[in-house]
């Protein structure tokens, strides 16, 4: 059993959206065509996207968090989009886990899309069929890339690498670890998806300063004290006694 | 269907191309790969074998696609209709023979006559070495790219101080970095570099501070954001600079032997040479370099020595009295005695920084410089040939961008920055700051412009650079009564050290005449009709005015660009460029190149796609006009065409005949052995190719470190022709050009003075050491009825005003909002995502409130340049840029109001004509209810002009298929 | 959620055919055990029938709208194993199947006693046909209630009282209908319809406000921490990632105030229970046609707004993520 998916770590996303938009490039013209744009050059331009980066405010001022939060398809392992469909078209692999939509058995209901609690569904509206991430599975597996390219567009761009692909059911892989040791955790858990994304959250590095730092032997100052030796024409006990 | 990799293989393996070449979604200049099918884009990505990204890219190169399609492009020449007015965007097509024919005879009529009627200004061009070689070559000095207003006095501030600079300069060694703070910037050059070096330095565990009134961005990640109220950095910095001294955490030998820290000035306040170095005889020929003749005040013998003198220990501190009885100071005396009154409660005034805060960062900083220090085990040899076993460094690193610098305090502010690294002791080590080729330059840099008017002379190149570096006040570029020769003022007593120019104020000073009417104006890739000009409104009206006999003020407007930018209405002849896939460029080492830290690097662009409609390279057009003009560097002896195009011209230009320096670095001589210097290789473009379109050389290592004072890497450097002097560069904690500017405003330096209303302003600005004002426009506003600040941001997902024609990110940033901290529309009575007024002592815009926990509360700030003029970059009319997004541009003035200096002085650094955007004060209130729920100001709707495409109402891109449905 | 008509029209046309197809069965079961007299199997049953296929055939018509892919429908009936929807898809065409059965068997007659019992109870072939059309129809509510109530995180909706409502609103309106329908063509029944319809308009009002103040007390399991993960009590969503908006916001918001929602709940209040039940009794009371059959059309308009508050009143978890452009 393996199950792919990605681990997003929020300590170092800085929201800059290069995961979108390269997901969009690579999958608009990918093996199920089209991701469509309406009013592309117009009022409230809207498409079709897998994946997008939104941003959260946590805390007040000046104690903010500022949050950039990516979110696409987190392929549940008990995904609910999956047994809804009344087609058969959106399904789970056995072989990797990955969710997916087979476009050519969608009409179209959006019952699955309704079924996901996070909104990972978007409805391509001029090829009517349900999309959505498929971990650039035309990708993962294409032996005609170099393996270090055989990972999902978002996660090749990514330039913070704030996006980690692997298999999350191999304890060893490094998606595993990350999620082990950095506090990995999933979206929503009180429906019982069981997300195979995990997000990593933000981690604090402090410095903890000693009053024993701050005095020091090696203080540079020491050596600007400048301690002419007295003048010698200045009067001494050798003038006013002779013991 | 099934996902099969093969099925996608089999229909596709025989319509794929896969080219290298180099991105330009922004100034950042990453490797991409870029794989065709049927010759349309279908993936571009970051080049895993490129130095710059390592395979990474950002939202903006992932969305080529839509620029290279967008139908925003122009296609064709342009010429305005007769009768139409400048802005209404009424063209006829023209062919590239009448366009050439146009500007032939116009531009050799001014060659002949006055050149300087000529004015050449770029945007974000990278091609600075050829534009600048054009105008020299042209004759006129009225050339300059968009640094002015961009970031120069973070280029001053820096080079002036350590000879080198951030971004493409220089930046943090975050790789050996334990500390780093960034001050001032969100998102911004070298972005994807510094996104991967962030996440790296993060997760090896290092301490990220960010000190901003916003918290975006970069900022978002810190381990402590510092909200700092705009425009004060420079008295957080010099108050950190107090505090680092008082506790004696700085490095005290870095300071002594790197730096004019201990070197002696002359003190006596009567004296001519008051402030400058005592100097002692130098037996080296002058020359660009500090010939290292000043002196110490040693403290064994307790008498002055010369300085560097071999077993000497100077004093830091004290004063003392040289034989002749003149009184004197070390450098650092000076500077600790300039920064007594910043005390960390006086900042935390300034600055709305709490004093413990300050004090906390202070020992942070000292305290990581002086106990995590670094030994690399590498030895070099330092410039006065004493060898070294290891290369030390103290791992306190700093970025810092256009929030220090787009005020007019940004200077002294930048030059506060380096001296605190200076004190660190962190340049050119490792963990701290780092070099990159062809820096660290001599301070100043040896670049000079003409002196005088007599260096502009027709049919004649020009005298000197039309930019340069001033090292005194002589070098000022100013006829005999000290007035500006150049159009934008640069190099005047107004703004002396202008080293970028002033393209801010090139349309108002034209329009006015002031200091003279010019004839032909010709704009590459900017956009001042819209965000690239302060006070939009009016330099739009300017741009259309006319004199009383009915002709224009600015009587010839060309505009070379890739879009329907709001500035290509006010053209008389459009000429279309390319875009970045369609073409060659070279990102030169005489230029800005994107050398690494361990050595030099350049790259070039190599057109992955053949140009789309009449679409014609601007490089091409120089380099037709160069020969047409027969300019000398593009015509032969006989004054025949030198170059066939900018290929050519880039494989066989050399800077001086056999001088072996072009353009490009790698790949030089016969058969491609040399680096950058070397003959002519006609196969160079085929190297580069082969080579990711890359060049890259690594130092040896023992001269990767302390650049400015290894003696390997100043040979290698002179070697290379680099730099024509070996000599050692010495950081300037004390400024000797600056006192100079300041003796000559207190009349007491030989040679050029200032004009009379400037002396006082000269005399404050050009202190030696850094100190705090108040960004001028925030002295000449009243703060109770302004009492805010307004800032902009570029968002990481769109470069300037450039991407809003570009369907998928204009997705991502539909329009802006001003993002204001809740407690404003608590005291002026409105809600989030509520209709405002942001009102400045100039202008006013309505946009829409949105509520944000993180921004410091007396400052408010929007995204720049997704608002647009409606039917501009040929978006629907009401496009949500028009009608919801705003520009922050019409608050903001081109000139201050009239003071003691003067009645039309830019509202710019009084020291570096950096254009002072955040330093706008303003007010905030509630829209009425009944007023319209759109953004104001609006302009008519811009019709697209022809060779522009056809808007979709939808499309679905499919590389290979889309642009045959549009057939 | 955002209504779309075309599933309100499913649901609430199917419920009509649905009721409808119970009132004939009733009654002739009624009649069957002779506490109805008995009814001319033409005009009663057989246009009762049709009537009531009509009613599931414009449902289905309906549901065409909401697909992307039509032609692809008949895919639909595959995952039955796992999806209310796919059931819905085979129950639907079961039910017409037995209403077009037992439609056609009284028209033409076509019936044979095939057991009478010893109190002399004839019990018909078609009223075999109509018990397991009867069967099917409560399937069909059963599926059709499922597909909402099935989606656990739609709180609203995750309820048996979605399955009552489902069954009573549908049943009422049939029934209401029927009413309208026997004063034309078995007058002798308007009572005993009307009674029944008044009965189950009473009853679905209790289960529709029974379901209104469960739903007002509704404590949400997910929360903008749960969605992103992060503990504080002050989060504040400041980018979604589309500002011109997105499948996201169109699929999952109704886009109207939360007044026109209120007002909404108050007419469909009005319609669906009060007024029909006032004019039934007017109808019943003047024998007059119009007004019972005003009280369907009154009734039926109720459903449509009852419908549309439904969808819009749910609130999808995935709506946290979309809270600000």
């Amino acid at each position: 059993m393996s199950q792919l998916a990605l681990v997003i770590d929020l300590n170092v996303c800085v929201g800059c959206s290069a995961c979108v938009t390269s997901c969009k490039e690579w999958n608009t013209s990918g093996p199920a065509g089209f991701m469509s744009d309406d009013n592309p050059y117009g009022k409230d331009p809207t498409g079709t996207f897998f994946n997008r980066v939104q941003t959260y405010e946590v805390g007040c001022f000046p104690n903010t968090e500022t949050i950039h939060f990516p979110k696409s398809c987190l392929h549940c392992e008990d995904a609910p989009c999956v047994p809804v469909c009344p087609t058969g078209a959106s399904y789970k692999r056995e072989e990797d886990g990955i969710v997916l939509v087979d476009y050519d058995k969608c009409i179209g209901c959006k019952y699955c899309s309704w079924a996901c609690p996070y909104g990972a569904r978007e409805f391509d509206e001029h090829q009517k069929v349900m999309k959505k991430c498929t971990l650039c599975v035309d990708r993962i597996y294409d032996q005609s890339l170099p393996e270090s390219e055989r990972k999902p567009a978002c996660v090749l761009s990514c330039p913070t690498s704030a996006r980690l692909f692997g298999d999350v059911e191999d304890p060893e892989s490094e998606v595993s670890v990350a999620i082990r040791e950095e506090g990995g955790y999933q979206l929503m858990p009180e429906w019982g998806t069981k997300p195979s994304n995990h997000y990593l959250p933000r981690r604090k590095t402090r410095l903890h300063i000693h009053e024993d730092e701050l005095v020091r032997a090696d203080n540079p100052l020491k050596k600007e004290e400048r301690q002419p030796s007295a003048p010698v024409d200045e009067p001494t006990l050798d003038d006013s006694t002779s013991w | 269907m099934n996902y099969s990799p093969e099925s996608e293989q089999l229909d596709n393996s025989h319509r794929i191309e896969v080219k290298n070449t180099t991105c330009y979604m922004c100034a950042c200049r990453c490797g991409i790969r870029v794989t065709l099918r049927d010759g349309e884009v279908r993936y571009i990505q970051g080049n895993p074998d490129h130095p710059l990204n390592q395979g990474v890219i950002c939202a903006k190169g992932a969305s080529g696609i839509m620029k290279q399609y967008s139908p925003a492009r122009l296609t064709k020449p342009l010429l305005r209709k007769q009768g139409a007015d400048r802005g209404d965007a009424q063209f006829e097509e023209i062919s590239w023979d009448k366009a050439f024919g146009i500007m032939e005879e116009r531009l050799s009529h001014l060659r002949e006559t006055d050149p300087k009627k000529f004015a050449l200004f770029t945007g974000r061009d990278q091609m600075q070495a050829l534009t600048g070689l054009f105008a020299k070559q042209f004759g006129t000095p009225n050339y300059a790219a968009h640094g002015g207003f961009c970031s120069v006095n973070m280029a001053t501030g820096m080079i002036y101080t350590i000879g080198g600079s951030f971004w493409e300069f220089g930046g943090p060694d975050l790789d050996r970095s334990k500390l780093f703070v960034m001050i001032g910037t969100a998102e911004d050059h070298h972005s994807n570099p510094m996104k991967m070096a962030l996440s790296k330095f993060k997760r090896n565990g290092g301490r990220f501070i960010s000190i901003n009134p916003v918290r975006t961005g970069y900022s978002a990640i810190a381990d402590e954001w510092i909200p700092i109220k705009p425009g004060t950095d420079g008295a957080l910095i010099l108050s950190l600079i107090r505090e680092l001294i008082a506790q004696g955490l700085y490095d005290r030998d870095f300071l002594v032997q790197y730096s004019n820290s201990a070197q002696l000035i002359n003190t006596d306040e009567a004296s001519d040479e008051h402030g400058l170095f005592i100097r002692t005889e130098s037996d080296k020929e002058p020359g660009c370099f500090d010939p290292m003749n000043e002196l110490w005040w040693d403290r064994h013998t307790d008498k002055a020595v010369k300085t560097h003198t071999e077993e000497a220990d100077p004093f830091l501190l004290g004063e003392f009295k040289l034989e002749d009885g003149t009184p004197v100071k070390p450098a650092f005396q000076l500077l600790k005695e300039q920064v007594e009154g910043y005390t960390p409660e006086w900042a935390a005034d300034v600055t709305g920084i709490p004093a413990d805060t300050i004090r906390r960062l202070a020992h942070e900083m000292g305290i990581t410089a002086r106990d995590e220090k670094i030994e690399l085990p590498i030895s070099w040899t330092d410039a006065w040939g004493k060898e070294h076993d290891t290369i030390t460094g103290n791992p306190v690193a700093f970025h810092s961008m256009r929030g220090t610098a787009a005020h007019s305090n940004g200077f002294q502010t930048i030059r506060a920055l380096a001296i605190l690294m200076s004190i660190l002791g962190t340049i050119d080590r490792p963990g701290g700051f780092r070099h990159k080729a062809p820096f660290p330059r001599p301070i100043p840099p040896c670049a000079k412009t003409p002196k005088g008017p007599e260096g502009v002379k027709p049919n004649t190149p020009l005298g000197g650079m039309p930019l340069g570096w001033p090292a005194d006040p002589d070098d000022l570029f100013v006829d005999e009564n000290q007035q500006p020769v150049r159009i934008d003022k640069a190099f005047s007593w107004e703004f002396p050290l202008s080293a970028h120019g002033l393209m801010h104020n090139v349309i108002t000073n034209a329009w006015r005449g002031d200091p003279y009417s010019i004839d032909t104006l010709m704009i590459f890739m900017a956009n001042m009709a819209w965000n690239s000009s302060m006070n939009t409104t009016e330099v739009r009206k300017m741009l259309n005015d006319k004199d009383e006999n009915g002709e224009y003020k600015i009587p010839f407007i060309i505009v070379a660009d890739a879009f329907q930018s709001e500035m290509t209405a006010y053209g008389d002849l459009i000429l279309p460029d390319t875009t970045y896939l369609e073409r060659h460029d070279v990102m030169s080492m005489l230029d800005r190149p994107i050398s690494e830290y361990d050595g030099p690097v350049d790259s070039v662009r190599i057109p992955v796609l053949p140009p789309k409609g009449e679409c014609k390279p601007f490089q091409e057009v120089l380099i037709e006009m160069g020969s047409r003009l027969k300019l000398p560097a593009f015509v032969k002896e006989g004054g025949e065409r030198k170059f066939r195009d900018y290929p050519d011209f880039i494989v066989n230009y050399e800077t001086e005949p056999g001088s072996g320096i072009g353009f490009l670095a790698g790949w030089r001589g016969k058969g491609g052995e040399k680096f950058m210097k070397g003959e002519p290789n006609p196969n160079q473009w085929k190297m580069y190719e082969k080579n990711n379109c890359v060049y890259q050389y690594h130092l040896p290592k023992s001269y990767q470190y302390m650049r400015n004072w290894n003696m390997g890497y100043l040979r290698w450097a002179q070697d290379h022709r680099l730099t024509r002097y070996a000599e050692p560069i010495n950081i300037h904690i004390y400024s000797e050009v600056l006192q100079k500017f300041r003796l000559a405003a207190q009349g007491k330096y030989p040679g050029k003075q200032p004009p009379q209303h400037l002396r006082k302003r000269i005399e404050e600005h050009f202190n030696p050491l850094p100190f705090y004002s108040e960004p001028l426009e925030s002295q000449l506003t009243d703060k109770h009825k302004y009492p805010l600040n307004a800032l902009t941001q570029r968002p990481m997902a769109m470069y300037h005003s450039w991407d809003s024609q570009n369907a998928w990110l204009r997705q991502i940033h539909a329009h802006n909002y001003m993002h204001v901290h809740p407690s404003l529309g608590a005291k002026h009575g409105f809600g989030d995502g509520d209709w405002i007024w942001v009102e400045s002592m100039h202008g006013k815009v309505r946009c829409m409130a949105r509520f944000s926990e993180a921004v410091e509360p007396g400052t408010i700030w929007t995204w720049n340049a997704v608002g647009k003029a409606s039917g501009a970059w040929n978006l629907d009319g009401d496009a949500n840029e028009a009608r919801k997004g705003f520009l922050l541009n019409h608050l903001i003035a081109e000139e201050l109001p009239a003071h003691e200096s003067g009645e039309h002085i830019s509202n710019s650094d009084p020291i570096t004509g950096q254009a002072g955007w955040y330093d706008v004060r303003v007010r905030v209130y509630r829209a009425n209810d009944d007023e319209p729920k759109e953004t104001w100001p609006q302009f008519d709707t811009m019709p697209a002009v022809p060779g522009t495409g056809k808007r979709r109402s939808w499309q679905g891109f499919f590389a290979g298929m889309f642009d045959k449905e549009a057939k | 959620m955002h209504p779309a008509f075309s599933v309100i029209f499913l649901t609430t046309l199917i419920g009509v055919g649905q009721g409808l197809f119970l009132a004939l069965f009733t009654g002739q079961s009624y009649a069957a055990a002779k506490f109805l007299p008995a009814q001319n199997g033409t005009d009663f049953f057989a246009l009762g029938s049709l009537i009531a296929l009509l009613f599931l055939m414009a449902g289905l018509v309906s549901s065409i709208f909401h697909l992307g892919h039509p032609e692809r429908a008949w895919r639909a009936a595959t995952k039955w194993r796992t999806s209310w929807l796919s059931r819905e898809v085979i129950a639907l065409p079961m039910v017409m199947f037995f209403v077009f059965v037992y439609g056609v068997m009284h028209y033409m007659s076509w019936d044979v006693v095939i057991f009478v019992t010893s109190t002399g109870v004839e019990f018909n072939l078609s009223l075999l046909v109509g018990a397991l059309g009867s069967a099917a129809v409560f399937i069909l509510f059963l599926c059709t209630a499922m597909i909402y109530a099935a989606i656990k995180f739609l709180q609203e909706w995750s309820s048996p009282l979605t399955i009552v409502n489902y069954i009573l609103l549908g049943a009422a309106s049939g029934f209401t209908l029927a009413t309208a329908f026997s004063i034309y063509t078995a007058p002798d029944l308007v009572d005993f319809f009307g009674a029944w319809a008044i009965i189950i308009t009473v009853m679905a009002f209790i289960s529709r406000v029974a379901s209104l103040i469960r739903n007002a007390r509704i404590k949400y399991k997910s929360s903008i921490q749960t969605a992103i993960g992060v503990r504080h009590n002050n989060i504040a969503q400041k980018a979604q990632g589309a500002m011109g908006g997105s499948y996201n916001t169109r699929e999952y918001f109704h886009g109207k105030t939360a007044v026109f929602l209120k007002s909404i709940k108050w007419v469909f209040m009005l319609l669906v229970f009060p007024l029909p039940i006032i004019l039934l009794f007017a109808g019943m009371e003047h024998s007059n046609g119009k007004v019972l059959l005003f009280a369907f059309m009154i009734q039926y308009l109720g459903l449509l707004a009852e419908r549309w508050f439904f969808f819009a009143q749910a609130n999808h978890p995935q709506n946290i993520y979309y809270q600000t452009v």
